[in-house]
């Protein structure tokens, strides 16, 4: 399914913004998000720190409740408008129909209770099991996730646990009670390789049993391509580029998303061609560049039919079902992205 | 853990030791003849001789020392001559270990002393302690979970107030209004705990509440700032992602995580409150540890000195032990004994 024509969708976002009054200005961490996702998909969000894709999930979350953020837009879940409940409405979904997983299970987890203790509160804030019957779900969990001798390891605490299984004990904690909505923030990145192929193994193998969507946050386009069946490219809190994976990876169409996939490293590509990094910094987030905030830093903008730097472009169907924000004519984004960009990947 | 603790209270005995030889070698190379004190006005060079013998001032200082310490394990007779004990054994007095001395000013062992003294001393802190912590910590919460609102101002600056206003000052105010000049509690006089607790507890509600003030002020400033660090740990942002409520939130994950500061600080303070709250106990004339040690000073009663800073350093000492410890318990991450 494209996502621009999906409708009804168990996940909806739409025209998420979410800005932080400081004293300094007006942070727009996200600005204007919107996407779908159903059951048994996973959308990956990638994009630089501080693109907007943290502070993404933890608005649908409801974590931004009693911050300073102003949410605007709506977040509809399995038809229910996540914006309009109350909190305890909310926190009735949190950690039951919909779970996210840390970036680094470290400090994400407390560090003065055992695992068993923190999976089996997560158990109990959403129902009146015994201590008991939870302890045994937990058990179940921890050994489902990977984990030896889950009888033993329920006890420790998490300084005890090695990165690779803290991380499972936190994806563990993550489904214990079956969430129809899991996000992932970037739930990789501390591992070193081979555990991380064994988490997205994991993911991908509990997503088939449960059936859940999946939103995967990550700057890492391998753990994408591997996982996601739609990815959404942020630049600047804003949405440039959302697609299926293999529209994304294949046909991209936006020239940050040219400059991130001949960024990456590949196994398969000619030696000697040095990687190209997407010269200049992330714009800041009170001072976003007026126009296409992606225009200081964009190797391409002469091609553009519109002043970038003072014209903000609309996020457009560039072919069928993929959308990208971007003012050079997409017939010739397909040209340069055909001559410049493919030979380099 | 067994052998730890064995191995502190060993390096305990140490250090106690060493406190207690300093102190007497300080007192007794002081130009004061501790046997002029005991003598009067009409005092002879007969009288001092004997006063001097039957003190033990006669012996050279390691001599005493070496006594007194063992007077701490085993005991101790006075007169500290064996021949006036002799020649007048009606006038021997025994003091049991650990004898801490004799004071030849009030004529009894200190031990008679610091037995009368310790409920008075042990009742102000611990209800002293109780209204700080229960203050102190509510009060910091409060203000954390608020910050930079109202209720937030509003206890930054009560913690202020009490922690500039002065012990004896509080006090006075206290004494002079609230039981003098309004009579709602009577003016305080130590009552024992028991038969009759109320009694006990209405007599000593001005010192607790005079004690608590300052301790107060700073435990909530104290709670505020490890509550607001604790509160933006990510460890929290995951409990509420758990679905957990707000006071589940806060109580069981972010207090839990600010209470090994809290332990710390509230171990050592009651620690050294136990060793008397001087002014507290002056300002309500309640005869406490503290009330103990500022007469010993003014009277120059120096074996009582001498004592009493010995009790004081053991509270403290003790109360870094039972820190130490509890520490074990409080964060599983800190191996006590390792």
């Amino acid at each position: 399914m494209s996502p621009a024509t999906a409708s009804k969708a168990f996940l909806e976002v739409d025209n998420l913004s979410v800005h932080f009054p400081t004293d300094d200005g007006l942070v727009r961490a996200v600005d204007g998000v919107s996407f779908t996702l159903e059951k048994g998909r996973t959308l990956g969000i990638v994009g630089e720190s501080g693109s907007g894709k943290s502070v993404t999930s933890l608005a649908i979350m409801g974590l931004h409740r009693g911050t300073r953020a102003k949410l605007t837009g709506h977040i509809r879940l399995d038809g229910q408008d996540l914006t309009e409940l109350t909190d305890e409405e909310l926190r009735q979904l949190r950690g039951n129909k919909m779970a996210m997983i840390f970036q680094d299970p470290l400090s994400a987890m407390h560090p003065y209770y055992t695992i068993g203790q923190q999976l089996v509160e997560a158990i109990q804030v959403h129902s009146s099991e015994s201590k008991k019957a939870a302890r045994t779900s937990v058990v179940e969990m921890l050994g489902r996730v990977g984990i030896p001798n889950p009888n033993k390891r329920v006890d420790q605490y998490p300084h005890e646990f090695s990165g690779g299984m803290r991380q499972r004990a936190m994806i563990a904690m993550a489904l214990i009670n079956n969430p129809e909505l899991l996000i992932a923030d970037e739930p990789t990145t501390a591992l070193d390789v081979t555990v991380q192929a064994q988490i997205l193994d994991l993911m991908r193998g509990l997503q088939r049993e449960f059936g859940s969507a999946i939103i995967m946050i990550t700057h890492d386009l391998g753990v994408v391509a591997e996982i996601a069946d739609q990815v959404l490219v942020m630049y600047g809190g804003k949405c440039v580029e959302y697609g299926t994976v293999d529209d994304s990876f294949h046909r991209p169409d936006h020239p940050y998303t040219w400059g991130l996939l001949t960024s990456m490293p590949r196994l398969d590509r000619v030696k000697q061609e040095r990687l190209v990094p997407v010269v200049g910094n992330p714009p800041s987030l009170i001072n976003v560049p007026p126009g296409c905030a992606f225009h200081p830093r964009c190797a391409f903008r002469a091609l553009a039919s519109q002043p970038c730097d003072s014209v903000v472009p609309e996020l457009a169907e560039s072919y069928f079902g993929h959308l990208s924000r971007c003012h050079i004519p997409v017939a010739q984004r397909a040209e340069t992205f055909a001559s410049d960009i493919a030979p380099k990947l | 853990m067994f052998y730890y603790i064995l191995r502190r209270l060993g390096q305990m005995v140490v250090m106690l030791l060493l406190i207690s030889a300093t102190t007497f070698a300080i007192f007794f190379a002081v130009p004061i003849d501790p046997a002029r004190y005991t003598c009067g006005k009409n005092c002879t060079p007969t009288i001092l001789e004997g006063n001097r013998k039957s003190l033990g001032y006669d012996q050279p200082v390691p001599v005493q020392y070496a006594k007194f310490v063992q007077g701490l394990a085993t005991g101790r007779d006075f007169p500290d001559n064996a021949e006036l004990r002799a020649a007048h054994p009606e006038q021997v007095v025994h003091c049991p270990a650990p004898c801490l001395g004799y004071s030849p000013l009030q004529s009894r062992t200190i031990n008679e002393m610091v037995s009368e003294a310790w409920p008075v001393s042990i009742s102000i802190a611990l209800g002293a302690f109780v209204l700080w912590m229960l203050v102190g910590v509510s009060g910091g919460i409060i203000a954390a979970l608020n910050r930079g609102k109202w209720p937030d101002r509003l206890v930054v600056g009560l913690g202020l107030i009490g922690y500039s206003l002065p012990t004896f000052f509080i006090g006075l105010i206290l004494l002079t209004f609230v039981a003098i000049q309004w009579g709602v509690v009577p003016v305080p006089s130590f009552k024992p705990f028991l038969p009759n607790p109320f009694d006990w507890a209405i007599n000593l509600i001005l010192p607790w509440i005079t004690l608590a003030c300052i301790f107060a002020a700073s435990y909530m400033r104290l709670t505020r700032a490890y509550m607001i660090e604790t509160m933006s740990e990510d460890f929290i942002r995951t409990a509420r992602a758990k679905g957990a409520g707000k006071w589940r939130v806060i109580l069981r994950h972010g207090l839990r995580a600010s209470l090994t500061p809290i332990v710390t600080a509230a171990g050592l303070d009651l620690g050294g409150l136990l060793g008397g709250a001087i002014i507290t106990e002056s300002v309500f004339s309640m005869h406490g540890l503290g009330f103990l040690a500022v007469n010993s000073v003014t009277t120059m009663d120096l074996p009582t000195i001498v004592a009493m800073v010995l009790i004081v350093a053991t509270f403290v000492v003790m109360a870094n032990l039972v820190v130490d410890i509890l520490y074990g318990f409080i964060d599983p991450r800190v191996k006590v004994g390792a």
